[in-house]
């Protein structure tokens, strides 16, 4: 792990150069800052059930499928299709090292983003000068859940880059993850297919990988140690595997 | 170790879903020399310089860098090599420094050192100038010197170097060839190319290669010997020709009329004479054209070049495998 961070280093600087990291970032704050506005105004006309900040976290799905890809589609693609990833890994560093680099730089730029979303709160706060519109405990529990999903979005996205030179089926294959993840899980669930007693076990499974379950736990405040564990063995497979993918294009190219 | 050679392979073997690119390669590099690698399109020359830098792992055989085997160590090889690839791959967003930088640090040079190392490096390939400029907008001429600087940064005992003066303008090339004859002695090169008098000019020893198989090596000069076998000249002659073979018997026994071309205005006509003797045979020729009947107008021996040698070696294990080759 010796050039991690040289690594790690250098892939910041290289998102924070990229147009499409602004093309994201400007692109989610757009659109968080008009569901935000919307949730204000229904607020303003009738008294609401919930906090905003419960609100708010409900439509996570939506920037996360097209921030994602943005963020990672990039990163492995790129340096196959320019040739670097030649030049790269002819030096004494590893393909674990190279993909953990690259993992951790579009991860804390996916976190920054969604910090950045705090933003809001605060002016709420700050203008409305009513405290209960901020929520503690749903606020905190929202930016966990963000925090240890973005884990898994991040790594799918690395995982989808691995596997093609081309960043557009890249963004497109992780698109397609994400979205399957999220809605075809909770589809699966919803659906009559596992109802025999032979798919029982299958059902089990799949109730438990509900992302939706999984934040309006997390925006109560429950936080359950099964879930993030879901979350963090699914992004110790999804980078493994990454690592794979990119030996095995090597062995094979 | 000094007495290990840098590079030394054995019976490599490289195949990829069934073809096999690399086919029972041996050689060896002593330190401090400058290898040329030649060979026609697909030969296998990439494919042998990438097992070598342990990208690309072998099918069988075996490759040691300055006495490391590359299968078993390849992160020790990895901090032994200075590597080009084909193409010269670069990061098109950031400046030449920036660049250099990050590559030391990866090549585990220390940050102290780095600074004036990379300073000598921009000196060295001439790219002062333009040492905060993006990459991406440099011309190709100042790429290809990026990409040397970046091989040559770490000072490795070892340099691959995959056609190095691709693309490059004569002037360019000269800095290039003059930038690794600078490192003889000090670091072992291996250049491979298609420019063929680079390699004369520039490597002490070649290795060509056609069809994943070694088909010639040694020096320039032993590789002319070897394939060609013979000594040509070119006259330029008007007179009779049929008497002319008893005429050259005199002279030297060996020495036959080969190509002949069309007799011009005047009924001079460009024939190549060869012969099998390494003696300088001119003065003989001349004095034996000068007869009544001759009218002698040019008379030279031709060096053979690299580009025959070259010709001659492939075109010669063309013939070796054509038989074998399976219809299709």
């Amino acid at each position: 792990m010796k050039h991690f961070f040289t690594l790690l280093s250098h892939e910041i600087r290289m998102l924070l150069v990229s147009v499409s990291t602004y093309i994201a970032a400007t692109l989610f704050l757009a659109f968080m800052g008009f569901i935000f506005y919307t949730i204000l105004e229904s607020y303003s006309k009738a008294p609401q059930e919930v906090s905003p900040a419960y609100v708010f976290f409900q439509f996570f799905w939506f920037p996360v499928l097209f921030m994602v890809p943005m963020l990672t589609m990039k990163c492995l693609a790129e340096e196959r299709r320019l040739g670097t990833i030649e030049t790269l890994l002819t030096t004494p560093v590893t393909t674990t090292e190279v993909v953990l680099g690259k993992y951790t730089a579009a991860y804390l730029l996916y976190l920054t983003l969604w910090g950045s979303t705090a933003g809001f709160f605060y002016i709420l706060r700050r203008f409305s000068g009513d405290v209960r519109f901020l929520d503690p405990g749903p606020l905190t529990g929202g930016y966990l859940f963000i925090a240890v999903s973005g884990l898994l979005f991040v790594a799918l996205g690395v995982f989808a880059s691995s596997l093609s030179r081309n960043q557009a089926v890249a963004a497109i294959l992780c698109a397609t993850m994400i979205f399957g993840l999220v809605f075809g899980l909770s589809w699966l669930a919803g659906s009559t297919a596992l109802n025999p007693d032979v798919l029982q076990p299958v059902r089990v499974v799949v109730d438990y990988a509900q992302v939706f379950t999984h934040r309006d736990d997390f925006t109560r405040g429950i936080v359950d140690t099964r879930q993030l564990l879901f979350y963090l063995s699914g992004t110790v497979l999804a980078l493994i595997f990454s690592i794979l993918g990119v030996e095995a294009k090597l062995l094979h190219s | 170790m000094p007495d290990t050679p840098a590079i030394e392979v054995t019976r490599l073997v490289k195949s990829y879903a069934g073809v096999t690119a690399v086919n029972d390669i041996s050689f060896r590099v002593a330190r401090g020399e400058i290898l040329g690698f030649l060979g026609p399109n697909g030969a296998g020359k990439s494919t042998t310089m990438r097992v070598l830098t342990g990208y690309l792992p072998a099918t069988s055989g075996s490759v040691r860098i300055c006495g490391v085997p590359v299968a078993s160590q390849p992160d020790e090889v990895k901090r032994h090599i200075g590597y080009m690839p084909e193409n010269n791959p670069l990061p098109e967003d950031m400046r030449v420094s920036e660049y250099l930088y990050f590559r030391g640090r990866l090549k585990e040079l220390r940050r102290r050192m780095l600074g004036p190392r990379i300073d000598e490096v921009l000196e060295l390939c001439d790219l002062k100038r333009v040492r905060h400029k993006i990459i991406g907008q440099l011309s190709k001429g100042y790429r290809q010197r990026v990409g040397i600087a970046e091989a040559v940064l770490a000072e490795p005992p070892v340099i691959i170097m995959d056609e190095p003066t691709i693309g490059l303008d004569p002037h360019q090339i000269l800095i290039v060839r003059d930038l690794i004859s600078s490192l003889r002695g000090r670091m072992t090169v291996i250049i491979s190319s298609h420019i063929l008098p680079e390699i004369e000019v520039t490597c002490d020893r070649v290795l060509i290669i056609n069809q994943g198989r070694v088909v010639a090596q040694g020096t320039p000069a032993d590789l002319r010997r070897e394939i060609l076998g013979r000594t040509s000249y070119q006259v330029e002659l008007a007179g009779d020709l049929a008497a002319l073979p008893v005429l050259l018997a005199t002279v030297e026994p060996t020495l036959q009329v080969g190509a002949q071309g069309e007799p011009d205005a005047e009924g001079f006509r460009k024939l190549t004479l060869t012969t099998e003797r390494d003696a300088d045979l001119g003065e003989a020729l001349l004095r034996a054209l000068a007869l009544p009947g001759y009218r002698l107008r040019a008379l030279s021996r031709t060096n053979p070049t690299l580009e025959d040698v070259f010709l001659a070696a492939t075109r010669r294990s063309w013939d070796a495998k054509s038989p074998e080759l399976p219809k299709k």
